[in-house]
């Protein structure tokens, strides 16, 4: 905590985390402190309340924590899955595997990260089978 | 400290309306009805009302609202939001305004016209989550039942229980929405929704205003009906959106209805009635293991075989719950009102006999806020 900074720095984690995104980039915080990797982006770490947050490359790897599908009529779109993903560094969160038919998504699955676009927005999804450089 | 609230405060009157056929009248004019009966069950002027506890999805100023639209002037107001839970978190900020005297006529009430009516939520923070379009609220407790099933096992039979064990209890009470017969075969094969979770598995959308009035204990005998006694009373959270619940099979009920308890004196086995948020199927196997009825990861097994139906060892949700009797965009109001309506022994067919002791649990937003009471009438006390 000693080396916190109070200063505000402009963008936001959010902002920030978004742009990254934009380039294909997926990074996520880590604190300098506690050494615990923080998501979603924040100001402070949500472990040890410290402000000294780095961003870093992860190994992308992750596991399916729970899975679900969501059912919708083939003219909008179809089924699609949501799941959670535990990523090898600790941090938990929601994405979709994408190469594996929604309800075939299993808890325990080992899944890579990349970045890909869902309804023109760029967002990290998961695959389980490998993708070779493109994987996170 | 908290251990004074214990007894402090008491329900003495509570009022419903219906919860079907009420379209063209706003959430507003639903709520009045309920306040309105609520006030005459306990032989009050509405104007003895000093207190407003009171929050909802359609608008952020509801305390300013309630306040504006019965003419009242009221010394201490409360418009915490945290979901569905919110009424039973009102319980807990009521008793203990009213045992500072920040009050002395406090009210908790909700109105909604979810099913008729044109639902719309004030924004809501932009989160990680919303780009992967989860279905909400459906996703986040779908997304929890996979997991109970993985790590317990637990079947879409055993969800189906808490469904059917509902609608029995539904069946016997005349104002619930759902009173045809439901089996274990039409809750599994109902249409998925978002799996595992099908449509059977999911609460009603309905229409519905409910509401209370509490006051001090010392004075809760110089009102017509028999007093229930507030005994105990907690509130936890542990995360917002889903993918920051630390264990998917766990909700903080664990520890809000531990505290609950403890403020009480009672263990859950001395518990007569309980009256828990079931939006879901899952939330009655999660809230009934959390809550300590049963072990961790054996809440299938104990809602199988009818144990919580009529008839069956522990009576939950005997109202027919949300997912029979009415879900009106927030639930917290309705568990609590049919577990003061059992200790009074005005139930009727479904009337738990002897019933001297209910535990309720409020659950807000998505499994997030979880919020423990305990009722009990005035030998308990």
């Amino acid at each position: 905590m000693e080396n916190s900074s109070n200063e505000i720095t402009n963008p936001g984690p959010m902002q920030v985390y978004e742009d990254n995104l934009e380039k294909g980039e997926f990074r996520i915080q880590q604190c300098k402190d506690c050494g615990k990797h923080v998501f979603y982006p924040r100001q402070l770490c949500h472990y040890c309340g410290s402000s000294n947050l780095k961003w870093v490359a992860i190994s992308g790897r992750g596991t399916v924590y729970s899975t679900s599908v969501v059912r919708r009529k083939p003219e909008r779109g179809g089924d699609y899955n949501v799941a959670l993903i535990d990523l090898e560094e600790g941090p938990r969160m929601m994405s979709r595997v994408m190469d594996v038919e929604p309800e075939e998504v299993a808890i325990g699955m080992a899944v890579s990260a990349h970045v890909g676009i869902i309804d023109e927005t760029p967002a990290v999804v998961f695959y389980n089978k490998e993708q070779g450089d493109k994987a996170w | 400290m908290v251990a004074s609230l214990r007894g402090s405060a008491a329900v003495v009157g509570v009022g419903l309306t219906e919860f079907t056929g009420m379209p063209g009248l706003n959430h507003m004019e639903i709520m009045a009805k309920a306040i309105e009966r609520a006030v005459l069950d306990a032989g009050i002027d509405k104007n003895d009302i000093d207190g407003i506890f009171s929050a909802n999805f359609v608008e952020l100023l509801t305390p300013l609202t309630i306040a504006e639209y019965f003419g009242l002037n009221p010394t201490y107001m409360d418009g915490t939001n945290t979901g569905g839970s919110v009424f039973v978190n009102s319980l807990q900020s009521a008793a203990a305004a009213l045992h500072l005297g920040l009050c002395n006529v406090a009210l908790i009430c909700y109105g909604s016209n979810s099913a008729s009516g044109v639902f719309t939520h004030p924004p809501a923070m932009r989160t990680v989550e919303d780009v992967y379009k989860p279905r909400n609220p459906i996703s986040p407790y779908a997304l929890v039942a996979a997991r109970h099933m993985h790590e317990f096992g637990t079947t879409k039979e055993q969800l189906a229980e808490v469904a059917v064990s509902a609608r029995k209890w539904a069946q016997l009470n005349p104002a619930a929405t759902m009173q045809d017969t439901l089996t274990i075969e039409e809750v599994v094969n109902a249409r998925m929704i978002v799996d595992p979770l099908g449509l059977l598995d999911c609460c009603l959308v309905s229409d519905g205003g409910a509401a209370m009035i509490l006051v001090k204990s010392d004075r809760a005998k110089d009102f017509p009906k028999p007093p229930i006694y507030m005994l105990g009373v907690s509130s936890r959270t542990d995360h917002n959106i889903i993918s920051a619940m630390p264990d998917l099979t766990v909700t903080a009920a664990k520890e809000a209805a531990a505290a609950a308890f403890t403020m009480a004196g009672v263990t859950p086995n001395e518990i007569d009635v309980v009256e828990i948020y079931d939006a879901f199927t899952i939330n009655t196997i999660l809230f009934l293991e959390d809550m300590g009825f049963c072990p961790k990861g054996e809440g299938g097994n104990f809602v199988s075989n009818g144990n919580i139906a009529p008839g069956g060892s522990l009576p939950v949700n005997t109202n027919g719950g949300g997912l029979s009797c009415v879900h009106p965009g927030m639930y917290g109001m309705f568990l609590m009102i049919e577990a003061v309506q059992q200790l009074r022994g005005e139930c009727e067919d479904r009337q738990v006999a002897d019933a001297k002791l209910a535990a309720c649990n409020g659950n807000g937003g998505f499994l997030a806020s979880q919020v423990t009471a305990v009722f009990g009438t005035e030998e308990t006390l």
